[in-house]
């Protein structure tokens, strides 16, 4: 007797869920992404108004003075959903494991000078705490914002400035004892180069529109801050002293900022592409709060750079408005 | 004019990959055979790793292909940069 084995293929009537088909089409099958993003808001029925905020609806895109007719065009172009992305951080959590293990195998902290050392510390530390505004105030953009392909790559980018902090935190505890985190602590509450940053930082936190908080976090501060100090000061000024070993072990910082950059620019881009009056406020938003993250960057610049500090944010600078430009803001 | 083709096991880690691939080949046709996502082009298929880059916004090296290839036809010329099939000799 013999037995005939047959594959049969059995084509699916449908290729994706039909709220997720609407967006894009049932042609092929939709990605993870799109299925667990696109239209997963939920829109109506709601029991009653929140106690602490009464006028709005606990889901509410009235709390941003952006309008969209539909806020699933503001999507990620990365396609991070879950398990994407944590797959992509695991990945570079291993890669910094690794730098961790070159350095400290071959003693190269030991081997940087104090003054670079010290140096770093005195820049970095202070940064933590900029990151932890970074964490809070995407976590408020995820929690008050609206859509779904909006809020989710925000709660992902809040853990991401999580996962900055405790990297700068590990840094110091690499380069130095415990104490050089309170050494930094006390500059950020105390020093006076820091204390327009840590206003800059302080008012986002209170700001209750999304957007306005997207950009002036996102944009207008971390364009700024990434490329000045990890750009300028760790790769380029520490590097160049011998402190090859502090960019090693922040390697996940600018690596991050240029992959988080291309949501950035393309939610701004959609958003401002929707309607003048979005392009107009957004723009605004831009203009007034990069203004003053650069003000604020200034002393911090000097303090990483001495006099080649402020062309270095006035690079940074450049470089911001040039995004804009391309994101089709008038910067 | 005979087909090239290539097939990938159908995940997200192949994504951006085929995706890569439909934007820079617009002859390139995928289709969905259970568990994969097999793509024909006529005489030539290229895959550009500065596209993958481009979906993704992270480095890539193109030897990571080969975690969710499956299968190919055609002759392979292959670079750092990009990996082609044809019958052109």
């Amino acid at each position: 007797m013999t037995v005939d084995l047959h594959t049969r293929e059995i084509k699916p009537l449908r290729n994706t869920f039909s709220h997720t088909a609407k967006y894009v089409g049932n042609d092929k099958p939709a990605s993870r992404y799109q299925e667990a993003t696109l239209d997963t808001q939920p829109t109506d029925n709601f029991h009653y108004r929140p106690t602490w905020d009464p006028a709005h609806e606990i889901f509410d895109a009235s709390r941003s003075a952006v309008k969209m007719a539909d806020w699933n065009a503001l999507r990620d172009p990365r396609q991070y959903y879950y398990a994407t992305w944590t797959m992509a951080r695991a990945r570079q959590q291993d890669a910094i494991e690794s730098n961790y293990e070159f350095v400290q195998s071959r003693g190269l902290v030991a081997k940087m000078s104090e003054a670079v050392r010290s140096k770093a510390c005195e820049v970095l530390m202070p940064l933590r705490h900029v990151a932890w505004g970074g964490n809070m105030n995407n976590s408020s953009i995820a929690a008050y914002g609206y859509g779904t392909p909006f809020t989710a790559p925000a709660m992902f980018h809040a853990l991401d400035h999580l996962g900055a902090a405790q990297f700068i935190t590990r840094l110091g505890l690499a380069l130095d004892e415990s104490a050089i985190l309170d050494a930094g602590k006390n500059d950020w509450l105390n020093a006076a180069c820091w204390q327009p940053l840590r206003h800059y930082v302080e008012d986002t936190l209170v700001l209750q529109d999304p957007l306005e908080l997207f950009v002036a976090q996102n944009l207008a501060l971390d364009a700024q801050l990434y490329p000045l100090i990890y750009g300028n000061f760790v790769d380029d000024h520490i590097a160049l002293r011998g402190g090859t070993a502090v960019s090693m072990l922040a390697a996940f910082m600018p690596e991050w900022h240029a992959e988080s950059a291309r949501w950035i620019d393309a939610v701004v881009k959609v958003a401002a592409a929707e309607s003048d009056a979005n392009r107009q406020l957004i723009s605004g938003w831009v203009t007034a709060w990069a203004d003053r993250a650069q003000t604020a960057l200034t002393p911090v610049a000097e303090l990483a750079l001495g006099d080649a500090g402020v062309v270095a944010l006035q690079e940074a600078r450049d470089a911001l408005d040039l995004r804009c430009e391309k994101a089709g803001l008038v910067a | 004019m005979s087909n090239v083709f290539i097939a990938f096991q159908d995940n997200e880690d192949s994504r951006p990959i085929i995706e890569a691939i439909l934007t820079d080949n617009a002859a390139a046709q995928a289709t969905y055979p259970t568990g994969l996502v097999k793509i024909d082009a006529p005489d030539r298929l290229v895959i550009r790793r500065e596209s993958i880059e481009e979906l993704t916004g992270r480095p890539f090296d193109l030897q990571q292909i080969h975690v969710n290839l499956v299968t190919l036809s055609g002759r392979i010329d292959e670079d750092d940069d990009q990996l082609s099939l044809s019958w052109i000799n």
